[in-house]
């Protein structure tokens, strides 16, 4: 299969975090590299939702429903920047 | 669901009626969700083919080993039910005040969002300079293909035509490479802004050619589709 | 929750209730899941190992091609909800691995290209329920479906049967692999329905 990007878990984002994500910034725990969550390498359909560094390939975060409650997983981020209300 | 148009044989855009829709920014997508009888579900996001004001419409091409594009393009009819979540997207959107020169680079249903974002253009009066580069199989695989043909002024479409070409056909015929981009793109000196859709590998391919272009990494928005075009 | 009409899905298809787990449903297709990028190891680089402790066994790809194997045909169940009956697969025998070593574990941790892992009790992979299989349906596996080859526990949930990989470590405590460390169950019985943690 082939990798998708964070556009595509844009929408499980929201659920979570009730809030666009996709523009928001993040920085590599592995790597230290910064992009956007647009811009990292997704893989849905399995077990849970994966992001992981487009630099490094190093996991950044994990969502997995679990009983219909949603689990994430942020271990693999070092930051987040969320772009405040009027830049989203 | 309120009406359907076909696209192309493959291809159908659906305008949705969803009661309470907050609206939409050009090159957001949204979620779609099917639920069968016995509750088995399945769920695929689809770019939002109409620009902020318009009724929302999604543009569906049917794979051929799709589970949900079969369901949208030859089944579903007017008065048919489905979830939607959405708009969904604050990173691959392009509004006039953004600015530009503007590149769109879309590979197959890749250009439904940059269609949005061209509608959302000619809407607004916007004169921001902007070209369109679409790849497609052929020609009867132009999605959009009238409404790209009316020319509008500060708009370039550049079509190309990978598999089949009709007779007479002096645009390129070949999958976008670097020397199309070349051709094709604003030169990075201008500071053009780029929005790239479609399959990961045409992804992949225009969006490192800019940035060897010269193209600033950070205004080359991307989105990507998947092989088979399905997210 | 809207019901669309006609909307089917994936090719699913009527299965003797004895025979599908609690909330599977039964599919032709082999659908390809991941949590990464495909690995491409070459296989004059490709390796198996049985790590206890200090001690490390290793087989070269020939080695390993070259142990007695067998053939298996089995029903697979995913966590995602997807089962499909009759797979085929050739494969080496984790008992024939493990009688190559002296250990006294109670658990193995698979490690794999790419950094995947998952876990098992050793009475799992033991007495003929576990295989690492380089052939599917008669054909060399396909590295989107783990190959050059792969573990497989068909007992289990499939995330068990991990993909890629490269060896097994023999540990006394049975410890959470990556979906196990993600929430999903630490044993993973389809007939016991279990998915997740708790279950």
């Amino acid at each position: 299969m082939e990798a998708l990007d964070g556009n595509a878990m844009g929408g499980l984002l929201h659920d979570v975090f009730g809030t666009e994500l996709t523009a928001a910034s993040a920085v590599c725990g592995h790597c230290g590299a910064r992009a956007a969550v647009a811009e990292t390498v997704v893989y849905l359909g399995g077990p849970g939702a994966v992001a992981r560094c487009r630099t490094c390939l190093g996991l950044l975060l994990v969502v997995v429903d679990v009983r219909g409650v949603r689990c994430v997983d942020l271990g693999g981020l070092a930051s987040l920047d969320v772009p405040g209300a009027d830049a989203g | 669901m309120t009406s359907i148009e076909d696209e192309t044989p493959r291809v159908r855009t659906l305008v949705l009626d969803v009661g309470d829709w907050p609206g939409h920014r050009a090159g957001q997508h949204v979620d779609v969700r099917l639920t069968a009888e016995d509750g088995y579900r399945a769920e695929r996001a689809y770019s939002i083919a109409s620009a902020p004001g318009e009724p929302l419409a999604i543009t569906v091409e049917r794979l051929d080993d799709g589970e949900v594009s079969p369901y949208l393009v030859d089944v579903v009819r007017e008065g048919d039910a489905f979830e939607v979540r959405g708009p969904i997207g604050g990173y691959f959107v392009w509004d006039p005040a953004d600015g530009g020169p503007l590149l769109l680079a879309g590979g197959g249903s890749g250009v439904v969002p940059l269609r949005a974002m061209l509608r959302h253009r000619q809407r607004s009066g916007s004169d921001v300079a902007t070209r369109l580069l679409y790849s497609s199989r052929s020609l009867d695989d132009v999605i959009y293909r009238e409404e790209l043909a009316e020319t509008d002024t500060g708009l370039d479409v550049v079509l190309t035509l990978t598999r089949a070409q009709p007779p007479g056909w002096t645009g390129p015929a070949r999958r976008v490479d670097a020397d199309l981009l070349r051709e094709v793109a604003w030169r990075a000196e201008d500071g053009p802004l780029a929005f790239v859709c479609g399959p990961t590998s045409f992804v992949e391919t225009v969006a490192s050619g800019l940035v060897e272009l010269g193209y600033d990494p950070a205004r080359v928005k991307t989105e990507r589709f998947g092989a088979t075009g399905a997210r | 929750m809207t019901v669309s009409r006609d909307f089917r899905g994936r090719r699913r298809r009527e299965a003797e209730p004895d025979r599908l787990p609690p909330g599977q449903y039964v599919t032709d297709d082999f659908p390809v899941l991941s949590a990464g990028p495909t690995p491409h190891t070459p296989l004059d680089q490709w390796t198996f190992s049985l790590v206890a402790g200090d001690e490390r066994t290793t087989w070269t790809w020939d080695e390993f091609r070259a142990l007695p194997d067998e053939t298996v045909t089995a029903d697979i169940h995913c966590v995602t909800r997807w089962s499909k009956f009759d797979t085929t697969w050739r494969g080496v025998s984790v008992d024939t691995l493990l009688a190559q070593v002296e250990h006294d574990a109670g658990y193995v941790l698979a490690f794999c290209d790419g950094g995947y892992t998952t876990n098992l009790p050793l009475e799992d992979v033991t007495d003929g329920k576990a295989w690492v299989a380089y052939e599917y349906a008669g054909e060399p596996l396909d590295p989107e479906h783990g190959g050059p080859a792969r573990l497989l526990v068909p007992h289990l949930y499939f995330w068990k049967s991990a993909k890629w990989v490269r060896g097994l470590e023999l540990l006394d405590e049975n410890t959470p692999g990556f979906w196990e460390t993600y929430g999903y169950h630490i044993y993973g019985d389809p007939w016991r329905e279990q998915r997740y943690s708790g279950d």
